[in-house]
């Protein structure tokens, strides 16, 4: 049987307070990004409660979530909001909603160089996400990044974990979980 | 004194600081050092999963993230590990992965298979802190006083803490006005100037996908340091350090500002005070240059 969109959320840990929602809009108006989106977070809440399942994953609002905690520590009702936001992101991309968005690419290099290496390579990182979504983008950035150089904080030595095949025998153990 | 100072901590320097914000890891190092905190680097250690990877798969982060939970445990046969991580991004991946194995029993199980394949596994027993809860709450800023040597004597700073070592928990400080960076700095000598934005967000990773965006959070943040009055800005976040100052000349150009705050690690600050020589403290690294409101303190 499959889940309907609002069991599917309350089934995140730390998801189930979702249904405590009194949409009183406290997330949005803390959020340093709400202002730029179709869907604040009262409102993503108000439609997984509808059940609006693709209009929510199909958003670009979901990955302008920076992560900053905010609406988190001021919900009147102690929902998770930026763990529900995480959650919205991960069921985006596992269903391939979200290829148009550059957050889900940022996401997926990330994981790529992460996986590799066991550590972020940031200089690899910045090739990677740039050639997965904006290959040009990255001509403008050149200025930052060699000023960065100049000083030494873009080396371009990578450091792999002693025990990189153990690392990565976790994460192969960890994706074969179901879930999400 | 209490014997806190001679507690043995486990050091996760994190990815950032081998690379964008080696500064902080010089400076961390050396100012621990001179005042008596024995930072031993945690061997092996991987990448706590950030922002980004938890955005993949939650068991996937939570199980890297616990790997360095288990190795802490693992080296340290006391059941008493502290990990210390300087990185704001860092030290709330790893306080959640230890969260989610106390709280949830089937992670714990799930988190611990996946561990198990590199025989590892983690029980529960690892404190997780942040680097800036070590300045305040384990060396003190009666320590730093004391230590001194070079007042930074009518120094404005800007106290910066970003979102994440605030928030979710609570537990180094208030979340959306904290004061604890304030009194170190105080110990140095300086003057802190309170600043309303000092826990707003810089963007962060966000200035990577969308700059659009980070470039106006970034703005909102260095325009209202600098109307407070603000001479330099101390940070214990890699990100914010990053987004605030090596684009800050983009956030002038496209705001028609020109704001020109140093942005610094607030070790760096603690450092110099205390008179560990500027090449130590990675002073120099940024972006925005800091000699102009410091040179005076370079001795």
């Amino acid at each position: 049987m499959k889940l309907d969109f609002l069991d599917e959320v309350k089934h995140i840990p730390g998801g189930e307070r979702i249904v405590d929602c009194i949409q009183c809009g406290t997330c949005s108006g803390s959020c340093p990004t709400s202002y730029l989106m179709e869907d604040s977070p009262r409102s993503l809440f108000y439609k997984i409660r509808t059940g609006l399942r693709n209009e929510v994953l199909n958003s670009p609002d979901i990955w302008l979530c920076t992560s900053c905690y905010m609406c988190y520590v001021r919900c009147p009702r102690g929902i998770k909001v930026t763990d529900i936001m995480y959650a919205l992101k991960r069921l985006s991309i596992k269903e391939r909603f979200s290829m148009q968005w550059r957050g889900s690419h940022l996401a997926k290099s990330f994981m790529t160089v992460v996986n590799r290496y066991g550590r972020n390579q940031e200089t690899e990182l910045l090739i990677r996400f740039f050639l997965r979504t904006n290959p040009f983008g990255a001509i403008r950035n050149i200025p930052i990044a060699l000023k960065l150089w100049l000083k030494g904080r873009l080396p371009l030595k990578r450091h792999k974990l002693r025990d990189i095949k153990g690392f990565r025998r976790i994460v192969e153990k960890a994706n074969q979980f179901g879930a999400i | 004194m209490t014997e806190t100072y001679t507690k043995e901590y486990l050091y996760y320097p994190g990815c950032s600081l081998s690379a964008t914000s080696q500064a902080y890891d010089k400076s961390t190092q050396a100012t621990a050092d001179v005042l008596g905190a024995k930072f031993t680097e945690l061997p092996d250690w991987n990448c706590c999963g950030a922002t980004a990877y938890m955005g993949i798969k939650e068991i996937m982060a939570l199980s890297i993230s616990a790997r360095n939970l288990a190795l802490a445990e693992k080296h340290c046969k006391n059941g008493h590990a502290e990990i210390v991580a300087p990185c704001s991004g860092c030290y709330v991946g790893l306080v959640k992965a230890h969260n989610y194995m106390k709280e949830f029993p089937e992670m714990r199980e799930k988190v611990n298979a996946a561990l198990a394949e590199s025989d590892l596994s983690y029980s529960g027993s690892v404190k997780v802190r942040h680097v800036l809860d070590i300045f305040v709450n384990d060396i003190g800023a009666a320590k730093i006083k004391q230590f001194a040597i070079n007042p930074l004597t009518g120094l404005k700073v800007g106290c910066y803490y970003g979102c994440q070592i605030v928030r979710p928990r609570n537990e180094i400080d208030d979340p959306e006005c904290p004061v604890t960076m304030e009194t170190l700095m105080k110990a140095c000598g300086a003057t802190p100037v309170d600043f309303s934005m000092k826990a707003n967000c810089c963007g962060g990773s966000i200035m990577g996908t969308e700059e659009w965006i980070g470039l106006r959070l970034s703005k909102n943040l260095l325009h209202c340091a600098e109307q407070a009055g603000v001479q330099i800005l101390v940070t214990p976040c890699p990100l914010c350090q990053i987004n605030l100052d090596a684009y800050q000349h983009r956030v002038n150009k496209k705001y028609k500002l020109n704001v020109n705050i140093p942005i610094l690690y607030f070790t760096q600050l603690i450092g110099l005070a205390i008179g560990v020589p500027k090449e130590r403290l990675g002073i120099g690294d940024e972006i925005v240059s800091s000699a102009r409101v410091l040179e005076k303190f370079f001795g």
